[in-house]
């Protein structure tokens, strides 16, 4: 199989095929976590490094892996990397970790990942894989933190509140607080609200491919459609 | 026949090399984190009981001098109450105890309690719950000061029959939204405290003597 472009790989999981908004994978963790920024944050990370990772891995292995057994080799391979990620954050960011708890073992069964090295990186060369697993990762990472910031500024009334478990000092400059009148709208918090801001974020991202779509069609003259990146995903 | 079998033998062997790979990898880094986890860890606890005993009241190595008692009135989960011991010069300072709330309102609350040798509060803190988010977990002390509330109080401040949250009759301030957490959360701290009322001298026993006593 020829490697796509690394343009079209980047805009893939970016946003033509963002494993949240479109394949709508991994959601568990996705709505479970993102009741704030710092948290989605966290998770993203620590998602985005395992994806990355386990595409390079998986790539590396392609040719040495038989068929029938790829499927439990990419789980012991992302197994393995998972349980690595969880320890070292338990060793460098362990406030953190003591929050996303049990959703770092969790990712080991996120199947965005098991998804892009099943799909993608067991096809494709080591660069082309890296750019992938990088790129679906900052856009995974992308909506956990946006859907964690709208969450947690309509819920709350903060932005980036404990960002000192993240960042050391420094974390506390980042915090944003609407002031102590605002009260909260529980319901962005509670798991409800994870639901209405993730289908929230998906209607945007569809109105605004629809008008993407509707402008490519008035300029006839400029070849690449957004609906057609959309559609040649649906293969996989 | 023969070719399945083989076929099966090879992909039984990677499969394998990979799982002694994996296993290694995961196993090297365990070495390199595990000391500073642990260390981690420590630091936490220590964090924490520090957070309920201001630094140089005590100077034993609390996180050592503890006791694990059986005690099912305070611990309803049936896991071991600890007891961390603060002493100065050898003297009792006071008792830190992991006291479970079992009647919130989703779940165990684990606290810790702490308590000068007086009988006072030295300070209450939250470990974990589950609490509702926005409601419940307001007895959090990073959320609201409530919790702080404790410091100081005795058996005698609130007298026992206004140990309760005010909608109970007693003096404790509830949450908008929330009663029975607060209600759980300050259920626990009393009988925290008439345990340590009737346990006050058996808790401070030196682990030592405790040892021999054994």
């Amino acid at each position: 199989m020829s490697d796509p472009s690394l343009r079209k790989i980047s805009l893939d999981g970016l946003w033509h095929n963002n494993p949240a908004l479109v394949q709508v994978l991994g959601l568990c963790p996705l709505l479970a976590v993102t009741n704030t920024t710092v948290n989605g944050l966290g998770l993203g990370m620590a998602t985005l490094v395992v994806m990355l990772t386990a595409n390079i891995a998986v790539s590396l292995i392609r040719n040495l892996v038989r068929p029938e057994i790829r499927i439990p080799v990419f789980i012991l391979v992302i197994a393995s990397l998972v349980t690595m990620v969880e320890l070292l954050m338990r060793a460098y960011f362990f406030e953190l970790h003591k929050i996303l708890g049990i959703f770092i073992p969790l990712i080991v069964t996120n199947c965005v990942i098991l998804g892009r090295a099943e799909a993608f990186a067991s096809k494709h060369s080591v660069g082309h894989a890296a750019v992938d697993g990088l790129m679906m990762g900052l856009g995974f990472a992308g909506v956990l933190i946006l859907l964690g910031a709208m969450r947690e500024l309509l819920g709350s009334g903060t932005l980036f509140a404990q960002a000192h478990l993240m960042f050391g000092e420094f974390g506390h400059h980042l915090t944003f607080s609407l002031g102590s009148d605002y009260h909260g709208f529980l319901l962005a918090i509670l798991p409800p609200g994870a639901f209405l801001g993730l289908g929230l974020l998906i209607a945007v991202k569809n109105i605004i491919d629809a008008r993407m779509a509707e402008k490519a069609a008035a300029a006839p003259a400029k070849p690449e459609a957004p609906a057609a990146a959309v559609g040649d995903e649906a293969a996989v | 026949m023969e070719k399945i079998a083989r076929n099966m033998l090879i992909g039984g062997l990677i499969l394998g090399l990979f799982a002694a790979g994996g296993t290694a990898l995961v196993a090297v880094t365990q070495l390199a984190t595990a000391e500073r986890i642990a260390e981690n860890q420590r630091q936490a606890l220590l964090d924490s009981l520090n957070a309920l005993l201001p630094p140089g009241s005590y100077d034993n190595a609390i996180s050592e001098d503890t006791l694990q008692l059986h005690v099912p009135e305070l611990r309803a989960d049936g896991a071991p109450l600890t007891v961390y011991r603060a002493r100065k010069a050898g003297q009792p300072v006071a008792a830190i105890l992991t006291t479970v709330a079992p009647d919130g309102y989703s779940g165990d609350i684990q606290l810790l309690v702490g308590i000068n040798s007086d009988g006072t509060l030295a300070g209450v803190r939250v470990v974990a719950h589950k609490e509702t988010p926005g409601l419940g977990d307001a007895i959090e002390a990073e959320r609201n000061a409530w919790i702080l509330g404790f410091a100081g109080r005795s058996l005698l401040d609130p007298v026992e029959g206004k140990w309760g949250v005010k909608r109970d009759g007693g003096v404790f301030d509830q949450f908008t939204g929330a009663t029975i957490t607060p209600r759980a959360v300050v259920a626990a701290v009393k009988r925290t405290l008439l345990y340590f009322r009737d346990q006050r001298d058996a808790l401070f026993v030196p682990a030592a003597q405790e040892a021999k006593h054994e």
